[in-house]
């Protein structure tokens, strides 16, 4: 349907490189902005003023802004959790539970040494999250590695087990004398600092400061080259003395790491406290950025805000016009399906991964 | 416990087991065309939502049943569209399927939450008539229950006795050489997609009308994940997906077991037993079973021109 991006008429290559992303990142956003559109108007809605008041609830205000911003933290953290391990041909649908599983280990450690100062607390919190979310990655990735059976399946399943986990913690054991189903409020020590006055927490710092390590890696050091080797033919990199098994259960859990910091950042630096549920699907939300995003740094970056903005935009519209907040899924469901509808595009083919 | 409560919990594993067999069968159908539906869970939300507005709108949950298995069909032409004509990944297709069955059922169910519907009849089963009531009140199936095996056996003659099923079956193994013997792959994955969606709307139907008998929000809560790992372990064949379904049955009267004898067990534990013991069933016979696999599952086909 969209031939635009066809590089026929002349331009350098170096702007071309720059122009070719954002126009196509633009047209699949206008295009499924005009699908939903569809069904705004079948619900009697008009779609005009609801895009209008979307863009408004998020750009037109500095708290709007920011709330963006603090909504793009987790997926952020989660795309790049499914980036890396695309890399090399693996691919992580398990964010969501490996994000489950770092909350839930972080908030272990927020309720069991609140005694000790921040600085101690708030790197043990982190690296309990990531080793939760490693744990919960470790397992698929090892089944693969002994060659009893796929990934993606098992992650799926562990995905529906891990908020199951937190439930039966916080109900039986953690929840605070008043309410059954939350934990108490954390400690100020164990709360990543927010910034500006807003919501904004030190996560969003993870967040980009891991983009920009996924980046060098992959660019600039040899673990890059062999993965992108991997990636590129299994057989060709085994054959050159690449340890492929190894590197698939590292890698696999050190995305699983990846988006159990997310889950941290979560609890520790939004909520304040553990409730059960608390992700409506981080985890499958960072591979869809990744996936629209091919993999790339700056992709992602780029289509994480994107999804926050529809992300915050639906809260609001939500509240607007009365439709369930489920109806949001829609819009990123349709912006997927422009995507995947015209795999032709030759930087689209670089993230596939089957 | 008494013999009641046994028979209860019998009786409400059946229920609960009968929608996941008919998804599993569907995507047994679909993947042996060598194409994996991972938004099962997504159409399945869809048709269980439709069925039950459907069946509330005219009042006959029969058409509220149609209904669903139309839009199961259509659904996954959908799906089928992004995967063989426009070749897309399948895996990503099926993710973009969840989020688009969480949206849109959640947008269809909306004007339904909490309304009553006229069930399924529900017919004793045949022989019963001289026991106790308050027993064999317990084993009265609706239809689609007592249909569930058979279909099972009819999918299986269709894959397997029938011309179209070997086609099916061929272009699952290699589309090009199905192409090379006449057969049309796009066509057949389409057909077969369309026979999945079918089925997988029967079994969602079944789940919001005869079963739960209300729709909320994500109320398949991960049958669609369990029906994908049954298929696996079912080695994709219809006849040994009821087997699959009857462990998964199993843990399901457990966790319903462990609930009425009063033990102190966390609902949450509990409620992980299905999952667990699908997790645990896949990994110890997951393995062997790769080689049963269609050996296109999973790719895209890239024609032949």
């Amino acid at each position: 349907m969209i031939q635009s991006t066809n590089p026929r008429f002349k331009i350098p290559d170096s702007i071309m490189k720059i122009i070719q992303p954002v126009v196509r990142y633009g047209l699949t956003i206008i295009l499924a902005l005009f699908l939903f559109a569809g069904i705004l108007l079948s619900t009697g809605n008009n779609p005009i003023t609801s895009y209008q008041d979307l863009f408004t609830a998020t750009f037109g205000s500095a708290y709007g802004f920011s709330e963006v911003i603090v909504s793009m933290i987790p997926i952020l953290l989660t795309a790049l959790a499914v980036a890396l391990p695309s890399r090399i041909g693996m691919i992580n649908v398990g964010g969501e539970g490996q994000l489950y599983l770092g909350a839930v280990f972080a908030t272990f450690g927020a309720l069991a040494f609140k005694d000790l100062p921040t600085w101690l607390l708030l790197p043990l919190m982190v690296l309990l999250g990531i080793l939760g979310g490693a744990l919960w990655a470790f397992l698929p990735a090892f089944f693969k590695s002994i060659g009893l059976v796929n990934e993606t399946i098992t992650t799926l399943l562990l995905n529906s087990i891990a908020p199951k986990i937190a439930g039966l913690l916080v109900f039986g054991y953690w929840h605070s004398p008043r309410e059954t189903n939350m934990t108490p409020n954390f400690v100020e020590a164990a709360r990543l600092p927010t910034f500006f006055g807003t919501r904004i927490h030190l996560g969003i710092v993870f967040g980009i400061v891991l983009l920009i390590l996924f980046w060098f890696v992959m660019k600039r050091t040899r673990w890059g080259l062999e993965m992108r080797a991997i990636g590129g033919n299994v057989q060709a990199a085994r054959r050159n003395g690449i340890p492929v098994a190894p590197y698939m259960l590292i890698v696999f859990c050190i995305s699983g790491g990846i988006a159990g910091l997310a889950g941290m950042a979560q609890v520790s630096g939004f909520y304040g406290l553990l409730i059960p549920n608390f992700s409506p699907g981080y985890g499958y939300m960072g591979f869809l950025i990744s996936w629209l995003a091919g993999g790339n740094p700056l992709g992602i970056l780029l289509m994480a805000f994107v999804v926050s903005v529809i992300l915050t935009g639906g809260n609001m519209l939500q509240i607007t016009i009365g439709l369930p907040y489920a109806v949001i899924n829609l819009l990123l469901a349709f912006t997927l399906f422009v995507v995947l509808a015209r795999p032709t595009l030759p930087k689209l083919r670089k993230g596939k991964t089957a | 416990m008494s013999l009641l409560s046994l028979l209860g919990v019998l009786s409400s594993a059946i229920f609960s087991g009968t929608s996941l067999l008919y998804a599993t069968l569907g995507e047994v159908v679909t993947e042996r065309s060598g194409t994996v539906n991972l938004g099962l869970e997504g159409v399945l939300l869809i048709c269980a939502a439709t069925g039950y507005g459907v069946t509330i709108t005219t009042g006959n949950p029969f058409i509220g049943v149609l209904a669903a298995m139309l839009t199961g069909g259509l659904v996954n032409l959908i799906f089928g569209y992004l995967v063989i004509t426009r070749r897309a990944n399948q895996l990503a297709s099926g993710l973009a399927m969840i989020f688009f069955g969480y949206g849109l059922s959640s947008l269809i169910g909306k004007p339904f939450i909490g309304k009553m519907i006229h069930s399924l009849p529900r017919y004793m089963i045949p022989g019963l008539e001289n026991f106790p009531l308050r027993y064999t009140s317990l084993f009265r199936f609706d239809l689609l229950i007592y249909l569930v095996i058979p279909m099972a056996i009819l999918i299986w003659w269709l894959l397997y006795r029938t011309r179209w099923g070997l086609g099916l079956r061929a272009v699952g193994e290699n589309a090009e050489t199905a192409y090379a013997s006449g057969r049309n792959p796009g066509l057949i994955k389409y057909q077969a997609l369309f026979v999945g969606g079918l089925l997988a709307g029967l079994g969602a139907a079944h789940l919001s009308i005869a079963f739960t008998m209300n729709w909320a929000e994500y109320m398949t809560g991960g049958r669609g994940f369990i029906a994908i790992a049954l298929v696996i372990f079912s080695k994709w064949h219809p006849l040994r997906a009821i087997a699959g379904v009857l462990v998964f049955t199993g843990a399901v009267a457990f966790q319903l077991l462990l609930q009425v004898s009063g033990v102190n067990v966390s609902p949450f534990l509990l409620d992980m037993i299905p999952f667990v013991l699908t997790l645990t069933v896949l990994l110890i016979w997951g393995g062997t079973r790769k080689h049963s696999a269609p050996a296109t599952l999973g790719r895209v086909y890239q024609g032949t021109e």
